[in-house]
């Protein structure tokens, strides 16, 4: 088969490495090979994380430009700043939160609309969008955020893990007094995006 | 407990480990007894691993004052006859370096393993140097691992290597691997000794010159061995068949690997794992029949430069393309593209590059800054307005250090003129002092501290420099993830541990002017740095605070939520705040209003400070 790619955009301090890791421990649990990497610069917080997921028969873990299935972007600029891993099957799945980075709150920088962003990736992908933030505060906690985005990853038609596969996943992956509310989250996400399809 | 999956005995289990979590479960498989290390990205996870379950395996682990420490003490530990690990980012093995050098020559008795973390691309480094040229000048026989199964498994045979030949060996990693999590099938583990003995010998241990000459013929010799013990190894190994050859090693290989096989290159692959020595009698197998070979590595061309040796040398007569003849660039880490269009350059060949262009927008960077609530901030804000105020901002030079602090080369603190290494910020203030008649101010934090600006204050101080020295105290090694430091009650192995006090240590070493500080307290702060100004010679002024992050952690746990906000009926908008002090929580709304991100504010209170707010605008948020 050929390998799955995920390519997951955030920012620090947002869960996006809890996110892949729960994945990865779905697909090990199925017995599929996965490879994944996760690259942080310099700062605890603040700055933009990427991590990329191949699912498969691959040796390598980063996601070949064009290749990504999934870019999964859990703040709007910086699923548009990982664009180039997509390609003419890649589909968008964008938390419309945006996260101001510092050099907008001085003035230094702007922000451009999210419209645009999602207006610029729709002309190349399918694109969702949803509010992980307001879906996680519906869900009952906010740092549910990424599994919410978890949930919207696995409702996408070609996603090689199952529903039940992956909220096993999250049980294991979650700590144990947070676990119903990130099922709860975890559903939330899936069910926006099968309605969205 | 977060990496108690580390020590699962079940042989066969298959877990997602990273690179580094691999490396320590290759270590417990081998019988491991003792690890060192001083922290630094990309190799940190080992050590804060092994913080976690060295005791619980019954090996002893040490967070080391710095490399040479760390290095020195696996060594003794090799001699000993126990099997010792040390491990480092690749800079950290500049600092090892004199140490390391002669553990060649002396060898050991247990298998020493030296695992060096080079970063191409510095995600998070000075420079992006190829460690692997370590082995050749130190003769030593070095490894690379492509995965993390491929590093839990090397490193039991780097053990083993080491003990046949009596050698450390360097087990070269670079940040695709250590940071690189696939799945992990374990095998069992098996308890090392709990302590070794040393038997003496001093012609063995000792090089005092007569007793060198003898070591580097006798090293020169094992080198011969290992060289045969590299051609034969199974960690060299071919795939695939073609007549083309291609020789590739490290995170290379996956890229190399996934092209040959996704676009059916009719291909040779010879993968190296253990590639130093240089296993000449297998690659001469290898070229059998070729008529050319593309040489895929990162960064310099290391098997490039010894196979272009020995084809002269024997006089085979086969093209060979790399980076010398300009095909694969020398720089930067290597993805699947640059592999694809190095290979089409090389080879003549159409693979597709790249994915879709999207709609060119204009999106705002996420550079790194200091988190808020940051006690580095706190620290800068108040000695630019000290020196600000006494006209010298701009004249006096900032020598920095590494750490979170580095950070401050950014504005609006830019207080970072000058940086080499680990330490610099001492002794390059110390050649500031005498070169120039400038003030000069230098920064290093806590770990930084022990690590190796003791012998440059102590330069300092016997050599009369004029100088502020500053000690960013805030309780940790923050930057590599929060690793304890001499400085600290706890060591590596998570037990009580005497902390040595940075005031008594300046002090001691003959540093009269010495100041502790809470740099939170801007008002105390600034004091204290107009002393340090006014006072003729050295002084040092240690600000001391915990990192920020530890506080929240703290504070989540008991339930602490403090938040600050602006009150807008107060605010003038002068925005001190916001462009002199610049908490990344701060920002305008489109009328100018200036407000405080609440999931963003760690509730410091240094805002509400009126040295910060000079309206007394900034206030904590009362909860209903
Ligand atoms: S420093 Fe005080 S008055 Fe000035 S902009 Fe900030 S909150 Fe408003
Ligand atoms: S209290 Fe003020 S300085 Fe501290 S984190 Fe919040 S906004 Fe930043």
């Amino acid at each position: 088969m050929r390998p799955y790619g995920i390519v997951y955009a955030g920012v620090g301090g947002q869960g996006v490495l809890t996110a892949s890791s729960i994945v990865g421990e779905a697909a090990i649990r199925r017995g599929l090979n996965v490879v994944m990497s996760e690259i942080h610069g310099m700062a605890q917080r603040g700055g933009s994380v990427v991590a990329e997921m191949r699912i498969g028969n691959a040796r390598s873990s980063i996601v070949p430009e064009g290749e990504a299935d999934v870019i999964l972007g859990f703040e709007p600029v910086e699923a548009y700043r990982v664009a180039h891993k997509g390609g003419e099957n890649t589909t968008v799945i964008m938390s419309t939160d945006p996260i101001i980075p510092f050099t907008v709150s001085v003035g230094k920088e702007t922000y451009p609309p999210v419209e645009e962003l999602v207006g610029a990736l729709q002309e190349k992908f399918r694109v969702v969008t949803l509010s992980a933030v307001g879906l996680a505060r519906k869900a009952g906690n906010l740092l549910t955020a990424n599994v919410v985005m978890v949930g919207a990853l696995t409702a996408l038609p070609g996603f090689p893990l199952d529903r039940e596969e992956m909220m096993e996943a999250v049980k294991v992956r979650v700590p144990p007094r947070f676990v119903e509310v990130n099922l709860k989250a975890f559903e939330l996400g899936y069910e926006e995006v099968s309605r969205c399809l | 407990m977060k990496y108690d999956m580390i020590l699962d005995p079940t042989p066969g289990r298959k877990a997602f480990l990273l690179g580094n979590e691999a490396v320590v479960r290759g270590a417990l498989e081998a019988g491991l007894s003792l690890a060192s290390t001083y922290p630094g990205t990309p190799s940190s996870e080992i050590g804060n691993v092994l913080h976690a379950v060295a005791k619980k395996a019954g090996v002893y682990f040490e967070f080391s004052t710095n490399e040479k420490v760390a290095m020195e003490v696996a060594a003794a530990g090799a001699a000993s006859g126990i099997r010792s690990m040390v491990f480092f980012k690749h800079v950290g093995l500049n600092v090892a370096a004199d140490a390391f050098m002669s553990t060649a020559y002396v060898g050991v008795r247990g298998g020493l393993v030296v695992i060096t973390a080079d970063d191409p691309s510095m995600h998070s480094s000075q420079n992006e140097q190829d460690n692997r040229y370590y082995a050749q000048i130190a003769q030593m026989p070095m490894m690379e691992p492509s995965s993390p199964q491929e590093a839990k498994d090397m490193i039991k045979e780097a053990f083993e290597i080491s003990e046949k030949l009596g050698l450390p060996v360097l087990f070269r990693m670079t940040t695709r691997v250590n940071h690189m999590r696939g799945v992990v099938e374990y095998g069992e583990l098996v308890k090392g000794k709990p302590k070794g003995r040393f038997e003496k010998a001093p012609s063995r241990y000792v090089p005092v010159p007569s007793n060198a000459r003898g070591m580097h013929i006798r090293l020169l010799k094992k080198m011969e061995e290992a060289e045969e013990m590299a051609s034969t190894s199974h960690l060299n190994r071919v795939e695939g068949e073609g007549d083309v050859g291609i020789i590739t090693s490290g995170a290379a290989y996956n890229y190399v690997a996934d092209v040959v096989e996704e676009h059916g290159i009719r291909a040779r692959v010879l993968k190296l794992g253990f590639t130093h020595p240089f296993p000449r009698a297998r690659v001469r197998e290898f070229l059998k029949g070729l008529k050319t070979v593309v040489v895929v590595e990162e960064l310099e061309p290391y098997m490039e430069k010894e196979l272009r040796a020995m084809a002269q040398v024997e006089g085979i007569d086969i093209r060979i393309h790399g980076k010398m003849d300009g095909h694969f660039p020398r720089h930067y880490e290597y993805t699947p593209e640059v592999v694809k269009r190095g290979l089409n350059s090389a080879l003549g060949l159409n693979l597709p590059v790249g994915g879709v262009k999207v709609r060119e927008i204009t999106v705002p960077s996420r550079p790194p800054v200091l988190c808020p609530g940051c006690p580095h901030r706190a620290t800068y804000y108040a000695i630019g307005a000290v020196l600000r105020a006494k006209k010298i901002r701009d004249e006096t030079i900032f020598t920095t250090d590494i750490g979170c602090y580095t950070l401050g080369i950014q504005k609006p603190y830019e207080m970072a003129d000058y940086l080499l290494c680990m330490g610099s910020s001492a002794g390059a203030a110390c050649g500031f002092a005498k070169a120039t008649d400038q003030p000069v101010m230098g920064f290093a934090g806590d770990s930084t501290f022990f690590h190796a600006c003791i012998p440059a204050l102590i330069n300092a101080v016997h050599n009369r420099a004029n100088m502020i020295f500053v000690v960013l105290d805030n309780r940790t090694t923050a930057m590599t993830g929060h690793q304890p430091h001499p400085g600290l009650p706890i060591d590596g192995l998570g037990d009580e541990a005497p902390a040595l006090d940075i005031e008594k240590v300046v002090r001691g070493i003959g540093i009269e002017h010495v100041e502790v500080v809470d740099p939170y307290d801007i008002k105390e702060t600034k004091a204290a740095f107009r002393r340090a100004v006014e006072h003729n010679g050295i002084s040092v002024v240690i600000t001391r605070r915990e990192c920020a992050l530890i506080m929240d952690a703290r504070n989540r746990k008991a339930g602490i939520f403090r938040k600050y906000d602006v009150n807008q009926d107060m605010c003038t908008r002068c925005y001190n705040c916001v462009e002199n002090f610049a908490c990344p929580a701060f920002y305008r709304d489109e009328e100018g209003g200036v407000h405080i991100n609440p999931y963003l504010c760690d509730g410091c209170g240094v805002c509400s400070q009126r040295d910060v707010c000079p309206f007394g605008a900034i206030e904590e948020v009362k909860k209903e």
